[in-house]
């Protein structure tokens, strides 16, 4: 029956056609996950190539401008591509290869899991094709002409909204027609299972190594883990050894866009409520009807209707708390932490970042806030200056 | 006998898709008793989904059109109910969940059954999810079609022994649209699913053409035309009827003499 439920949410709510292809994919995925060449295969993988382990900083000027807590950051934009994308990408491609698929797809909303995965596709020797909603080629051109170099074909998607959404959708269909020698390399974790759970287990090394770097330096928990959502990959990956550790805050933060009043937002738990859609029961952004509703946010990565199953059942159990940062204090917290720490942080990390300054002054200077900067910044450059009217 | 199933008693089934509220509701009232009218022994009426992930261009663009007049389901059981009043062509409807779980499946299958509508397709429900929605479908008697496709392999077994009304073998990989040649062996999964049930069985995606409705009856219990259908209305828009009436006889003819 359902399998792969978190509460009431997750399932498989797919085609038939893909019934056969996910259900191959949660067999070989449990062989494998405890496979110890396999595993000895990814280690190897995520710290020759990816550059694991990620380091976990002390942001010591930041956190003296701010008083109150310390703050770390878990510096997931050094990993190579640039983001913590690698960590999943590297575990799939790796799976698809041991289970002798030949051609790997993926979606892409800003471009960074698609070039994670013509990366990951390069070195591996497999065929990749990308999905990319058409608006979202024309604002990132830059990622396109990047996984061409990689040897990736992109396709630009021109259904729907021709975003995010569109691309995972053409990107179902295309392994439907197609799902023999095939394997979908899902970004986040989300759609039906066992992916919510595979991106999970993948990134899940986020929040292994800070629990041991932050014990090594300070030798003890931290008070708070903020990282931002929009299907939920970094922030799971970041608070998955917590969740045990009921005295660690865990806070998602949801792109707010214009504001939560607006239609122009992201921020699902916010705005959203219970829905099935692209193959899982969660939280979606939708109209009264049922239609699923277009979004926005500045960040490209975080402007998605929906928000992964398990984080759905975080916010259920009240385990995990989710709160809104607009466009502006993500733009204010790109600047902060540019300006104090000359480490500029992917337009999605900065909306956690935001929270992070905003939460700081208030704590103790015992306590401890580790923020995850799930990407770096020099996509994003461009943009706000864009944002701020300058032209570059 | 189930009631989807008597229409397949003693002679091949024509089953034709149509999206409500393209373009416009009053039409597909229309387009619904015209098809009736010239041999279609079922109507499968879609409710518009901004994001059918099972549905090629084609189909999709229709639930778009259909959109942006901003019908709900309210105006689309309305519109049922106006073609009860000429007609008792036996319908399913076929949608997505998102929409239903909106509008509550209670009141959704409450009023299935008040407008005699005895199925529903629903291609983002595979039969491990069906709990989703069976409490309430039982509760008023309508038929969830079971679709089988060419990659279910072991999983027919199980699928065609619990099947109702009718099975929908989907004829291809991948989504709803036209094709101009079907390269699956579909007549050996006819064959095997007819080991296991004597529930019809109706097969669709990709058929459009006479000859390849009467070639897959010669197999099959019934065939299902969709996308190629919601092309003639896409060209014709508000002028269809007749077109619909031609192809619609076309098709039934090619089928009926077999």
């Amino acid at each position: 029956m359902s399998k792969g439920k978190f509460g009431i949410h997750g399932g498989q709510y797919v085609p038939e056609t893909l019934m056969n292809a996910i259900n191959e994919l949660d067999v070989s995925y449990n062989h494998f996950k405890n496979d110890e060449q396999f595993n000895k295969e990814l280690t190897f993988l995520l710290n020759e190539y990816a550059g694991r382990p990620s380091r976990l900083y002390y942001a010591e000027n930041a956190a003296n401008k701010l008083g109150g807590a310390k703050i770390y950051l878990k510096r997931e934009d050094l990993n190579h591509t640039g983001s913590h994308k690698i960590n999943n990408v590297l575990g799939q491609i790796l799976l698809a290869k041991k289970i002798g698929k030949k051609r790997v797809i993926a979606e892409t909303g800003a471009g960074q899991h698609g070039v994670a995965t013509a990366t990951a596709a390069a070195l591996l020797d497999m065929e990749c094709e990308i999905f990319m909603g058409e608006e979202d080629t024309k604002r990132q051109a830059l990622n396109v002409f990047r996984m061409q170099l990689l040897g990736a074909k992109v396709y630009p998607v021109t259904s729907g909204t021709k975003t995010l959404k569109d691309a995972v959708s053409e990107t179902m269909r295309e392994w439907s027609k197609r799902s023999d020698d095939t394997f979908y390399v899902l970004g986040s974790v989300m759609g039906p299972h066992p992916y919510p759970q595979i991106v999970r287990d993948f990134q899940s090394v986020i929040s292994k190594e800070i629990k041991e770097q932050l014990f090594e330096k300070e030798g003890m928990l931290p008070s708070v883990v903020i990282a931002c959502v929009g299907g939920g990959s970094n922030s799971i990956g970041a608070f998955y050894s917590f969740i045990d550790n009921k005295e660690v805050k865990l806070i998602g933060c949801e792109a707010a866009g214009k504001g939560i009043d607006t239609f122009e937002t992201a921020a699902t738990i916010a705005k959203g409520r219970l829905g099935i859609f692209h193959g899982m029961k969660s939280y979606f952004c939708q109209t009264e009807s049922g239609q699923i509703a277009p979004v926005y946010s500045i960040s490209a990565g975080l402007d998605y209707p929906g928000i992964g199953p398990e984080h759905a059942y975080l916010h259920d159990t009240k385990r995990a708390q989710y709160v809104s940062v607009t466009d502006d204090e993500a733009v204010e917290a790109f600047e902060f932490l540019s300006k104090t720490e000359g480490i500029i942080p992917a337009i999605e990390s900065a909306h956690a970042m935001y929270y992070a300054m905003k939460i700081a002054p208030k704590m103790k200077k015992n306590e401890i806030i580790v923020v995850c900067v799930s990407g770096r910044g020099d996509k994003d450059v461009a943009m706000i200056a864009k944002y701020k009217g300058k032209k570059v | 006998m189930n009631k989807i199933t008597e229409i397949f008693k003693d002679k091949k089934t024509l089953i034709v898709y149509l999206t409500a509220g393209d373009p416009s509701l009053d039409k597909t009232k229309e387009y619904i008793l015209t098809i009736a009218k010239n041999g279609a022994g079922l109507i499968e009426i879609g409710i518009p989904f901004s994001d059918p992930i099972a549905e090629g261009e084609t189909i999709q663009n229709a639930m778009l059109r259909a959109l942006s007049k901003n019908i709900n389901l309210d105006d689309i059981f309305n519109m049922v109910l106006e073609v009860r009043k000429k007609s008792n062509i036996a319908l399913t409807f076929m949608t997505y969940l998102n929409p239903l779980l909106s509008y509550g499946y209670d009141k959704f299958f409450k009023k299935c059954h008040e407008t005699r509508i005895s199925g529903v397709i629903i291609p983002d429900m595979p039969f491990e999810e069906q709990s989703e929605i069976k409490k309430f479908s039982d509760r008023y008697g309508i038929t969830i079609i079971t679709l089988i496709a060419p990659t279910s392999k072991e999983r027919i077994n199980i699928l065609a022994k619990q099947a109702k009304g009718f099975i929908y073998l989907v004829s291809s990989l991948g989504v709803t649209g036209v094709r101009s040649k079907i390269t699956t062996n579909i007549d050996t999964i006819v064959l095997e699913i007819k080991k296991i049930t004597e529930t019809p069985i109706a097969v669709g995606f990709g058929i459009a053409t006479a000859e390849q409705a009467k070639e897959i009856t010669k197999y099959a219990d019934g065939v299902i035309i969709g996308s190629a259908v919601v092309k003639i209305i896409e060209e014709y828009k508000e002028n269809a009827a007749s077109k619909l009436a031609e192809y619609v006889s076309k098709i039934k003819k090619a089928i009926t003499i077999n």
